[in-house]
């Protein structure tokens, strides 16, 4: 098994007149915590939608797990093993906790009108190990006794939680995390920490997205930074607190 | 007789019908927030169908309860093969075009499927074979007949049926996640072709129960039976508040009752001569018991549409549906 779990070669992509990605080429590595950070419109929650199919790219390919990434259908990267949370959150808010975890589950299972009609031994065992596996994933991330809420009655904190949990019950190999400290307050994202750190414990890969830069230098194994649709860097997070390309970007050249 | 217990009766048994077809278009705007127009002609081709089915088998000597079922159990596939057909032929190419444009698709295949149903069974209106021993039971001064209480029955078990089926069931619960989030549940796998065919099969199964249940309780079957009632249940969807499963039995029901209460009392209350005002050629008409009644109960469906009007205004979003401005 190889030490890469995802390579991004020369990627771009071009809205209208602005290019988004110019040449982005990056690496992540099986088991590591994933940094991307970078100034307002650097293009990072761009290269993030086009790692998860969001956005088709223009130019560059992405492989994963040894194969190019497929888009042919929405739940393709998501079959291939990565999974996605939202910067702004996106749950089923009429749906309890439980049933959004049991919606990860369709990619691992099939679920057809007729099984479900029908009842067959093998359809109500299969649900049961979902429904299982859901509440596994809620008691994981810390909510199990919020299961049977409406997703839109969770708190903030717990509605992250609960899209980090969706984004599990896919078994993905690499977790991408959009922004997850966002609008968080202090006690919030020290807990997220302890979460994403569980999560690295577990062998999973995660890509974080995020502007809290001292949740991410705390965190992350590698950091990259974008800026202007290109990276600057790619270095430990130390190398990259003092890399003077990154001061410019985030300070600008006067300091 | 008891008129208000009598127009209670007659208005659960009107209103479930109008809540099973009602379901059909919720489920479907719920998913593709798609006004399926020709619903109503999938649930007329469901009485038609049976019609035939049940005709055919009139003169056997097979017991009726068995004709009658066996005209449901081919209604039920014809009409989900019809809505299958619908969504692939008709709708499914125009997914992303302007909303408009499935609209009137659904307004032109909603003529077209009443035209075939023209050529098919012909322009006069067929008389369902009474072949059902329709008792009658005597209730608190009011009469309710088998048939009236097998279509509330029926009604209530498939909207039960359902609610399990979408509230229980893994599957429900994609129907649920593409209804609230279509580019969300597909990236997390739900396949969202095949759960707007099912709700287009479903709905269309259900209607077609309905039909047969509309046809046998009036006694008649006719092409353009499925506007009328399509018009109904319409409303008593959006009455309910449209995409919301619970508030499409609601609307249903309540559309039925104010319907028949309101066909049961318009006459009654119209009736200038019980009005204070009744003297001069007015008082000449009212003696002996006279009656110049303004509205009789040819004015039926003006309630159903009134309390549509009445809702829209008051709570466009309908009874149970949510604000607006959360879909957003």
């Amino acid at each position: 098994m190889s030490e890469v779990l995802l390579e991004a070669r020369r990627i771009g992509k071009r809205f209208g007149g602005v290019q988004a990605l110019k040449d982005v080429s990056l690496t992540i590595k099986r088991g590591e915590i994933y940094g991307l950070i970078g100034p307002n419109g650097a293009g990072k929650t761009t290269l993030f939608n086009v790692f998860t199919g969001l956005y088709p790219r223009d130019s560059g390919e992405v492989l994963f797990a040894g194969s190019p990434l497929s888009l042919a259908s929405p739940h393709s990267v998501a079959a291939a093993g990565i999974a996605r949370t939202f910067q702004n959150i996106r749950l089923f808010g009429n749906m309890t906790a439980q049933e959004n975890v049991m919606v990860g589950r369709h990619v691992r299972t099939r679920a057809g009108v007729f099984g479900a009609i029908l009842r067959t031994r093998a359809e109500r065992a299969e649900e049961a190990g979902i429904r299982r596996r859901a509440a596994e994933l809620l008691h994981y991330v810390g909510i199990a006794d919020r299961a049977d809420d409406l997703a839109r009655h969770l708190s903030y904190g717990d509605q992250r939680r609960l899209e980090i949990a969706r984004a599990l019950a896919t078994d993905p190999k690499l977790l991408a995390l959009d922004e997850p400290a966002a609008g968080m307050n202090a006690t919030e994202t020290a807990a997220l920490r302890c979460l994403i750190e569980g999560l690295r414990k577990d062998g999973l890969t995660v890509l974080l997205i995020e502007h809290d830069v001292k949740l991410v230098m705390g965190l992350c194994d590698r950091v990259a930074v974008l800026d202007y649709g290109e990276k600057i860097a790619e270095d430990a997070p130390d190398a990259v607190r003092a890399n003077p390309k990154v001061i410019e970007a985030y300070l600008g050249t006067d300091h | 007789m008891d008129i208000l217990l009598q127009q209670i009766i007659n208005g659960l048994t009107t209103g479930s019908v109008y809540a099973v077809v009602a379901l059909g278009y919720t489920m479907v705007y719920g998913v593709i927030q798609l006004i399926n127009f020709a619903h109503g002609e999938v649930v007329m081709i469901g009485a038609m169908v049976a019609f035939s089915v049940i005709t055919a088998l009139a003169g056997s000597n097979l017991p009726p309860l068995v004709i009658v079922l066996a005209g449901v159990m081919a209604a039920v596939p014809a009409c989900m093969l019809m809505g299958f057909l619908l969504e692939r032929v008709a709708y499914r190419p125009l997914r992303h075009a302007p909303r408009l444009a499935p609209l009137i698709t659904a307004i032109g295949m909603s003529i077209i499927l009443q035209h075939l149903a023209l050529l098919v069974w012909g322009r006069n209106p067929l008389a369902f074979p009474q072949i059902i021993d329709n008792r009658v039971f005597g209730i608190g001064g009011a009469a309710i007949s088998s048939v009236q209480i097998a279509i509330i029955l029926m009604s209530l078990a498939m909207m039960a049926g359902l609610s399990w089926f979408v509230y229980r069931t893994r599957f429900g619960i994609a129907i649920r996640a593409t209804a609230e989030n279509v580019h969300v549940a597909g990236l997390m796998g739900v396949n969202a072709d095949r759960v707007i065919a099912a709700t287009f099969i479903i709905g269309a199964g259900l209607g077609a129960v309905a039909g047969v249940m509309y046809g046998s309780y009036y006694g008649i079957a006719h092409y353009t039976m499925g506007f009328n009632l399509g018009l109904k249940a319409f409303s008593a969807a959006v009455l309910g508040g449209i995409g919301n499963i619970a508030g499409a039995m609601l609307g249903g029901i309540l559309l039925g009752l104010v319907e028949a209460l309101g066909t049961g009392y318009v006459g009654e209350l119209t009736d200038l001569c019980t009005w204070p005002m009744a003297h001069g050629w007015l008082g000449e008409r009212c003696a002996d018991g006279g009656h110049f009644v303004l509205f009789g109960s040819n004015y039926q469906d003006v309630f159903a549409f009134l309390t549509l009007i009445l809702v829209l205004v008051f709570r466009p979003s309908g009874l149970l549906g949510e604000r607006v401005s959360e879909r957003a």
